[in-house]
């Protein structure tokens, strides 16, 4: 108990602060919501393996590490290393955070169609306190889940995105949060803020990257409104560094008829968790949630995902897919929750591993609640081991082990990464991938 | 080109091939016909280096080298080809990009320029009206969602793509209709030259009708009991294997 009150702490005195701010931002609202988040995060404490959802996700580790604010370490900003970050060929709109805090001279916007606002939330919240009413903290729940809790008690910058009714954006908003990770733990609470109206559309893409060695901890929460009719592909590429932890919960609000897609790729980090929970609130709503992890090492990547079905005629469709090496460890919760009144809906998921060692491991669980009697509702879970009748035909055809190993790990993988419709996007995470696969430059050109 | 001495093969503990002795000339076409379960597919998979088979006994040699003691890849960048009785579907691998880097690492091998994509298909495309094959094909990935004759086709293609020195076709006619048999004969005879050997493994003498083999080996229980010419195909036909069997133990039985 000792230990628990004193992980608390640490936070306490980062809450402390931020309330003893002259002038906090985002008004009195957003400092009620704040004591509101922090007092249930002190009510939940850190998860432990008791807890169901988190019972193959041990984050004590996460729990015991003095972290402390980016705010109190100084930073040598590395630009150049950044900007080779932002997709510099593309034309995205970006918004880039370096420990957390917005970087304007990083950040730069294109030609934005009129009424569309791509900016920083803590900004965005001093301007217009009314959107935390509206909006903050509206989606995702911080009631069951401490990290979210933690996030909205201590939450300090991140995007604001809104795009007004009709209103179409071409080029995707890049959002690029890049954590330099200094001689001390520091922890960083990205929050964002995406707010698609009726009938518009936008891609949305979030990255996380670790420049150097180094503890840090990511806690990002983003929150999508999808207004009716709305479409939005939201993308999120987690490249953390080996030593950091990252928890993220990305929290889809559908409404009637609209359109809504995720595709969270998980590359770094040593202890990664992602909550991916989409509510389709509306009639005939469709969602698709992607996902591909890929870790080695002892890198452990938790998804959790939960799709709630609240009104007629919904689609929802999870695929994710995993590839672990050395002594890596594998988590998939796909909860599925189709309501009373969700008649007609149809849901999949699957959910399919590769493990390329006999020491890397996968838990694999969907958990289905079908509450209405006229749905669809299939699920599937493999965890298989490289095909070996594969291995010897491409080896029979002159192949080396290596490159054979390399082609079919790459081949496991190309579903997921053709999902990617941002062009550098998916040319990025198809790199990184090459590059870890032995014989991996030789593979190019193969999709 | 080929010489098996005394091979024994065990499969999970099972003794499958049981002293198999053989020798396999630059230029000549060697048919070996069994019953099911004689050891005729796993004579084609041991040459090809699975390595589910276990070698307790004899030696191979190709071209001079111990055949037994390469991996896989290499036996096929010296120039040993399988035409697969079961060609393997590998979803995610396009046709064009397997083919192309099967080329590569043979052309590599042998200190050749490697192709590039444009230059590949200029070449492939050739290759496939040897077969008949679709070009649509290139673009699925490896044997997938191929029916049984596209699938036995492919293997006949990669054959003619890869142009080994000695291959060998599993059951390369089983299931195949008529049209489809020819097909394969008629690449198979296509290639036919005097410094390149086959070893046409099958169960039906149907197949030798269109690739006439030089020499016939009969396998039964692992052990081949009775060698000829073609016109021993003809006789098996009509006879049936047990006399084939029958007719070595006489002999042996006599001497």
């Amino acid at each position: 108990m000792v230990e628990l009150v004193q992980e608390k702490d640490i936070y306490r005195s980062a809450f402390a602060r931020l309330e003893a701010e002259s002038n906090p931002v985002g008004g009195s609202a957003l400092i009620t919501l704040r004591t509101q988040a922090m007092a249930r995060f002190a009510e939940l404490g850190f998860p432990t393996l008791r807890h169901e959802d988190w019972r193959y996700t041990n984050v004590a580790r996460i729990a015991k590490t003095e972290f402390r604010s980016a705010v109190d370490c100084g930073v040598d900003l590395d630009e150049r290393a950044i900007v080779a970050e932002t997709f510099p060929e593309a034309q995205f709109h970006r918004l880039v955070f370096v420990n957390g805090f917005f970087a304007r001279d990083l950040s730069s916007q294109h030609g934005l169609p009129k009424g569309v606002q791509v900016a920083s939330l803590a900004e965005t919240l001093d301007d217009d306190p009314s959107w935390v009413e509206r909006h903050l903290a509206r989606y995702a729940s911080y009631q069951d889940h401490a990290f979210t809790a933690l996030n909205t008690a201590l939450m300090e910058d991140g995007a604001f995105v809104y795009v007004p009714k009709g209103v179409i954006v071409e080029q995707p908003i890049h959002l690029l949060y890049v954590t330099m990770p200094g001689v001390e733990p520091i922890v960083v609470h990205p929050r964002n803020l995406i707010i698609a109206d009726e009938a518009s559309q936008l891609t949305i893409i979030e990255s996380y990257v670790g420049l150097g060695e180094g503890v840090y901890f990511t806690n990002a929460v983003t929150e999508i409104s999808v207004g009716e009719g709305a479409v939005v592909d939201h993308y999120k590429v987690q490249r953390e560094s080996t030593q950091a932890y990252h928890v993220g919960t990305t929290q889809l609000y559908q409404r009637r008829s609209s359109t809504a897609s995720s595709h969270i790729i998980s590359i770094g980090g040593d202890i990664v968790r992602n909550d991916i929970n989409a509510v389709l609130d509306g009639e005939g709503c469709d969602c698709t949630l992607n996902g591909l992890y890929v870790p080695a090492g002892k890198q452990h990547v938790d998804n959790h995902l939960r799709v709630e079905h609240r009104k007629p005629h919904g689609n929802s469709r999870e695929h994710f897919k995993g590839i672990l090496d050395d002594n890596a460890r594998g988590v998939f919760t796909g909860r599925i929750i189709v309501h009373k009144d969700a008649q007609k809906t149809d849901a999949k998921q699957t959910n399919r591993n590769l493990l390329l060692s006999d020491s890397a491991s996968v838990d694999t669980k969907p958990q289905l609640e079908i509450l209405a009697d006229d749905v669809k509702c299939t699920h599937g879970a493999t965890i298989g081991q490289l095909d070996k009748d594969a291995m010897f035909y491409l080896r029979a055809r002159g192949i080396s082990a290596d490159a054979a190993r390399s082609l079919l790990v790459f081949a496991f993988a190309s579903e997921s990464i053709a999902k990617i419709k941002p062009q550098p996007v998916r040319s990025q995470v198809q790199q990184i991938l090459l590059e870890r696969l032995p014989q991996g430059d030789q593979l190019q050109g193969l999709s | 080109m080929l010489q098996i001495r005394n091979l024994h093969v065990n499969v999970q503990g099972h003794k499958i091939l049981k002293g198999l002795t053989l020798t396999i000339n630059a230029g000549e076409v060697h048919s070996m016909m069994g019953p099911n379960g004689s050891g005729k597919s796993t004579l084609a998979q041991v040459l090809a280096g699975r390595d589910t088979y276990e070698v307790t006994e004899g030696e191979v040699f190709f071209e001079g080298r111990n055949l037994l003691e390469l991996e896989p890849d290499e036996r096929a960048r010296a120039g040993v080809f399988l035409a697969f009785q079961y060609p393997v579907e590998i979803p995610g691998v396009g046709t064009a990009y397997f083919l192309r880097a099967a080329v590569n690492a043979l052309r590599k091998h042998r200190g050749e320029e490697e192709l590039d994509a444009v230059d590949f298909l200029e070449f492939v495309k050739e290759k496939m009206r040897l077969v008949d094959m679709d070009e649509q094909l290139l673009k699925r990935s490896v044997n997938e969602g191929f029916s049984g004759g596209e699938k036995k086709r492919g293997e006949i293609f990669q054959m003619a793509v890869l142009e080994p020195k000695f291959a060998i076709l599993d059951e390369t006619d089983s299931g195949l209709d008529i049209d489809a048999l020819k097909i394969v004969a008629d690449g198979v005879n296509s290639m036919r030259r005097t410094d390149r050997a086959f070893l046409v493994i099958t169960h039906y003498q149907r197949l030798l009708n269109y690739i006439v083999p030089d020499f016939v080996h009969v396998l039964v229980d692992g052990r081949i009991v009775k060698s000829g010419g073609k016109e021993l195909a003809m006789e098996l036909e009509e006879r049936g294997y047990a006399w084939a069997d029958q007719s070595i133990r006489h002999a042996a039985a006599a001497s």
